[in-house]
């Protein structure tokens, strides 16, 4: 583990953007757990005679149609908008790794099933699938979840299957047979633990496109419920303003979205060249 | 590339970009001939008999078609053109002549329909059977006015056409000027039937067998449609406008972006925060007309606990946050149908202003008489097709109903969802907009409070004393009439199993150069009275 | 070559397969009623009954199933609810739209991101490939619907130096014989200046909102196929024999770098086909995508069915094509692998 730290601090020092990255991932956590603590104002709250102020002193954002405050709201909106992305990437890292890994490691059938399951899926355009899922299911978190665990979910399939079979006969893999162990043991306990830094990059890099996913879905009014502040419907919402010249509303919550997914995805990058050996040196 | 010659070339870019497509001459002459109407939702068939033809359907087949007759027009209040629902004027008739028992038509003798084809009796009264006798829509209007069998019309001759009665009924006359009973080309329907479609109804939807004064010239659903003026047309003053245009623009603010540079004449699809603020442009001409005998209302199912408590509906009639509605969600663009003096019927006009306003504490009290102090959990439901007035409008009842203890979820339902949500009659709270074309309280009533339950009973509220004022005053005149609309709508207030929150207004942005728009109950574009300058 | 070709495609049957089945599933499980739809105002339960009788929809589930393969293989697609047009032709009036959209989109995307990802793996590690990554990460972390808002109001509405957001050609231009669907090759074959112009400018916005999105993949790919290439022995030696590094870069390592280039291509089409359906939105686009939007929203089963279907076939095709121009261009790839 330690070289593997040297080599982080390395590759972090040799890219700054990385750092920047790991710098603003770092704020987007903190916002997500600490958020409803130091909103200046209630996210939910509405006052209809402050209705649609452009950003100034006390709502450095301005305030939106019902007089919400939008600063509050998109930093509230940050815990939604990571769970929705978190709890999408865990589950299509579940799904994808523990069927990628099996096919990859066993072949034969087990091999063909998830092999056609993920040509199926990805056969279809990812986001439509996605809007199909949701409307289909009805709009809630946790059908947004499922919706873009879905879509994400050959991706895993393909990554695990990939890097199991080429550990499948590997020196490791082969002594840890011998040793007695069963092939569950080999697969979770030697296998899945050696893909799994590829595997995060993997994690990392649909983040970014898990949050653009949940956003689309808002956008065309398959979102998260109201009142519940979210990215995607707040730019949804304020989009229908643009015109009257009240930007603020779709421009915050929208520059937030491209922040956040920009992290994720530069930290995807990061991640990678971190764990890529041809660029320890 | 350095920055400098970047921007050179990004302005240059810009210059052959902005350059006017000067390619055509004719372009100018034809844009000032042509009327260019954005909207967002597309007709569906060209036909208003057809199965499933939408709102902007009614549309085209008001301009492409004849009627029989049409309305007369009168100015409004603020001094517009509106529909005259006294006074029907000829449009294919030249004129009637009605007895207790039936209403005989004089024909125009020279008119024709799209393909030079006269128009004759024949044709009325094959169209007239097909109203009645394909079923859904149609045959439910012409229900309305008691139009109800083939028997009932007669083609005496080829330019006589005459309606027998099957019992007296004020809308009869009425219900043959509306958008249904249209004139259609009967020769050329049959040509197109087959054995399993008698009527010709697959074939209408995308041909028309019209003889109005506009024609068709390009149809591609769901991105425009093409108009040209028929210039044989005779059942009316001769349009002045030439092409129309209908485009489909689905994005609010494009819509709003292309009327404020000039580039669309006129569309009634901008949010009411559009229209408030083009108020103000000297560019722009925006004409509200409220909508008649139409309203935004809160249902309530009195089938489902609690609000099967009457003190449960009104501790919510008075937790409404009306006035904000007004504001943040209306933009001021509509009229308030609350904080009447008390809960009396003020006449038989509808909808009028009931007596309930935001009172907290007053809601608080009924709650707790009701019996849930401590409120409860419920579910606000509407339709995701409306979310622009919709959604804010939940969002501050939420916070509202939050004030008296009950909790309410808000459930969007995705537009084609909601007609059978509707049916389905569970959703223990709503909000939804309902109007009638036919202007009339007794006609609101008997659609949406009636113990028959349609569909638009939102609330299953069934009341056997109300239904016997509503039949009552279908069929009554005078006093007897006043005292039972009074009565109906007393009751609706007392009982309120909807809150009317606000009567819309219909609102339509256009050039300051386009004239003669007229407000139609049907509240589509008649292009037929339009001027551009 | 042939057997091939026909063994690659045998494997794309089953997908096909799959895809059938989910489409229909998922269109089954869409709440909502076309029935209700059907029946109009004031429909009463029996009418509803009887018009779901007509429309099939009483059926099992097994039975709709074999109706609806029937169909499928008849070619018909059934019929849209919302604008009362058989899907069949609707698809393939509006296909050449998006089709036109995404390959400009792409070529542009393509222009702009294979020199930037050959840039930046030539100075690997240098301000100019820090700018690259950067840039093409920031493009892809917009969302596409937000880029298109925005342009339409900065470059439409305030500048006013795009033209109305209207469709594929201004209102008063018409469009150009009808060739092959796609305005600008037919416009440019029947020599219309006029129309060509005018759709080249109603291309432009949505088109590079839709190419931003998709910079990152096609360099990123670029750079990281280059760094193989420039690491490996070859170069080396070619660098070695004193060749212009102008020449190492540009003849032999590009060349040698372009084959996963193309891969990324054809997925960077299908995900783009797919981001189509937010900007059509915006942009009031006449294509599948915005057809599909409205399908949805309106529980409108058939075009949902239609276009899921269309633009699968479309994927699979476009990957078998791949594949095979991969083995043509690369004799060591053999497409049995």
């Amino acid at each position: 583990m330690l070289p593997l730290l040297r080599h982080a601090r390395y590759v972090l020092s040799e890219n700054p953007v990385t750092a920047f990255a790991f710098g603003l991932f770092a704020m987007f956590l903190l916002a997500a757990i600490l958020g409803p603590l130091i909103a200046p104002f209630d996210p939910l709250a509405t006052n209809t005679s402050l209705a649609l102020k452009p950003p100034s002193a006390a709502h450095w954002f301005g305030t939106d149609q019902l007089g919400r405050d939008i600063f509050s709201r998109v930093l509230v909106a940050t815990r939604i908008d990571l769970t929705i992305a978190f709890a999408s990437v865990i589950l299509a890292f579940l799904l994808g790794a523990v069927s990628g890994v099996a096919a990859g490691y066993f072949g034969g059938w087990s091999d063909r099933i998830v092999g056609r399951l993920a040509d199926t899926i990805m056969a279809f355009p990812l986001f439509v699938l996605a809007m199909g899922i949701v409307a289909a299911l009805g709009n809630t978190v946790t059908n947004i979840v499922i919706a873009t665990a879905i879509i994400n979910f050959p991706l895993y399939a393909r990554v695990a299957r990939a890097e199991a079979n080429i550990r499948r006969d590997v020196g490791f893999v082969e002594a840890a047979r011998l040793s007695g162990n069963g092939e569950a043991r080999v697969l979770f306990g030697h296998i899945l633990p050696n893909i799994m830094p590829i595997m995060m990059v993997q994690m990392s890099l649909t983040m970014g496109y898990a949050i653009l996913n949940a956003a689309g879905l808002s956008f065309i009014g398959l979102g998260v419920r109201p009142p519940a502040p979210e990215w995607g419907i707040m730019v949804a919402e304020g989009a229908n303003f643009i015109q009257s010249g009240e930007w603020w509303i779709a421009l915050f919550p929208g520059a937030t979205l491209m922040l956040a997914v920009f992290c994720f995805n530069l930290l995807g990058d990061g991640l990678r060249d971190i764990i890529d050996p041809r660029k320890r040196t | 590339m350095k920055r400098r010659t970047f921007l050179a070339s990004s302005s240059a870019l810009a210059t052959s970009m902005a350059a006017p497509a000067v390619f055509s001459p004719l372009k100018a002459q034809s844009r000032q001939e042509t009327l260019l109407i954005v909207a967002e939702n597309t007709p569906n068939m060209m036909d208003i008999h057809g199965v499933g033809a939408n709102r902007p359907s009614y549309e085209v087949s008001w301009n492409t078609h004849d009627r029989l007759m049409t309305y007369g027009v009168k100015k409004d209040a603020s001094g517009q053109d509106h529909y005259d629902y006294s006074k029907l004027e000829p449009e294919l008739a030249t004129d009637w002549n009605v007895t207790p028992t039936s209403a005989t038509f004089k024909l125009r003798k020279d008119a024709k329909f799209h393909d030079g084809t006269p128009i004759t009796a024949k044709d009325v009264k094959w169209s007239f059977d097909r109203a009645v006798t394909v079923g859904g829509f149609p045959t439910f209007q012409m229900r309305a006015g008691s139009l109800e069998k083939p028997e009932q019309f007669v083609a005496v001759d080829d330019h006589t056409f005459r309606v027998d009665f099957v019992r007296a009924d004020k809308l009869t006359m009425p219900d043959m000027a509306v958008p249904v009973p249209v004139v259609m080309h009967s020769e050329l329907c049959k040509k197109n039937a087959t054995a399993t479609d008698p009527w010709a109804m697959e074939w209408t939807k995308n041909n028309l067998a019209g003889g109005g004064a506009y024609k068709i010239e390009r149809w591609q659903p769901g991105q425009e449609v093409v108009y040209a003026r028929n210039d044989e047309w005779k059942n009316g003053p001769m349009p002045k406008i030439r092409r129309v245009i209908l485009r489909i623009i689905p994005s609010a603010g494009n819509r709003r972006a292309l009327l404020e540079r000039g580039d669309a004449d006129i569309s009634f699809d901008l949010g009411s925060k559009d229209f408030s603020e083009l108020k103000a442009s000297p560019k722009l001409t925006i004409v509200g007309t409220p909508v008649e005998n139409a309203m935004q209302y809160i249902g309530m199912n009195v089938k489902q606990k609690p609000f099967d408590n009457v003190k449960v509906r009104q501790a919510v009639a008075y937790a409404i946050p009306y006035q904000k509605i007004q504001e943040a969600v209306m933009f001021g663009q509509s009229i308030p149908l609350y904080g009447g003096a008390d809960n009396k019927a003020k006449g038989t006009n509808w909808p009028q202003k009931h007596g309930y306003n935001t009172d907290i504490a007053k809601a608080k009290a009924l709650l707790a008489e009701a019996g849930y102090a401590n409120g409860f959990e419920t579910t606000l439901s509407f339709d995701l097709g409306l979310a622009g007035i919709n959604e804010p409008l939940t969002i501050l009842l939420q916070e509202s109903l939050g004030q008296i203890g009950i909790k309410a979820t808000i459930n969007k339902i995705p537009g084609a969802n909601w007609r059978a949500e509707l049916l389905k009659k569970n959703m223990p709270m709503i909000t939804n907009t309902f109007g009638g074309w036919l202007n009339y309280a007794e006609y609101f009533f008997y659609w949406c409070y009636h113990g028959q339950n349609a569909v638009f009973n939102t609330m299953s509220y069934q009341n056997p004393a109300m239904d016997a004022l509503i039949d009552k005053a279908r069929f009554t005149t005078g006093p007897e009439y006043e005292a039972a609309v009074k009565g109906f709508v007393d009751a609706a207030f007392e009982e309120v199993p909807r809150i009317p929150l606000f009567q819309p207004l219909l609102n339509v942005a256009m050039q300051k150069n386009v004239t003669g728009y007229r407000y139609w109950f049907h509240r589509q574009l008649d292009y037929r009275q339009l001027v551009k300058s | 070559m042939l057997g091939q070709i026909l063994s690659r495609l045998a494997t794309a049957v089953p997908s096909v397969i799959g895809v059938v089945i989910v489409t229909f599933m998922l269109t089954r499980l869409l709440p909502g009623d076309p029935a209700a739809y059907f029946a109009g105002l004031a429909a009463t339960p029996q009418a509803i009954a009887e018009i779901r009788g007509k429309l099939g929809l009483d059926k099992s589930l097994p039975e709709q199933f074999i109706v609806y393969v029937g169909d499928l293989l008849s070619g018909n697609l059934g019929t849209s609810l919302s604008t009362g047009q058989p899907v069949v032709t609707e698809i393939a009036t509006r296909l050449p739209a998006s089709a036109e959209l995404t390959l400009v989109a792409l070529i542009v995307s393509a222009g702009i991101a294979i020199p930037l990802g050959v840039l930046a793996a030539v100075k690997q590690g240098s301000w100019i490939d820090h700018l690259c990554r950067v840039v093409t990460t920031a493009g892809v972390s917009l969302p596409v619907f937000f880029t298109g808002l925005l342009f339409a109001y900065v470059f439409y509405y305030l500048l006013q130096i795009a033209p109305a957001p209207t469709g594929r050609l201004d209102i008063f231009v018409s469009p150009p014989t009808h060739i092959t669907g796609f305005y600008l090759i037919d416009s440019a074959l029947t020599g219309n200046g006029e129309a060509f112009w005018g759709s080249l400018r109603q291309l432009a916005l949505p088109a590079s909102a839709m190419a931003i999105f998709s910079l990152a993949p096609l360099a990123r790919m670029t750079r990281g196929s280059m760094l193989s290439v420039l690491g490996s022995d070859f170069i080396r030696t070619a660098r070695a024999s004193g060749l212009a590094p102008r020449t190492v870069v540009f003849t032999y390592a590009f060349r040698n770098a372009v084959l996963p280039v193309i891969t990324t291509l054809g997925m960077v089409f299908s995900f783009l086909l797919g981001a189509n359906v937010l900007v059509e939105t915006v942009f009031a686009w006449p294509g599948i995508g915005l057809y599909a939007v409205n399908a949805l929203i309106t529980s409108d089963y058939a075009p949902v069915q239609g276009f899921v279907l269309t633009m699968a076939v479309l994927y699979i095709t476009l990957n078998l094509i791949i594949d095979v121009v991969y083995g043509l261009v690369d004799p060591r790839v053999r497409l049995d692998t």
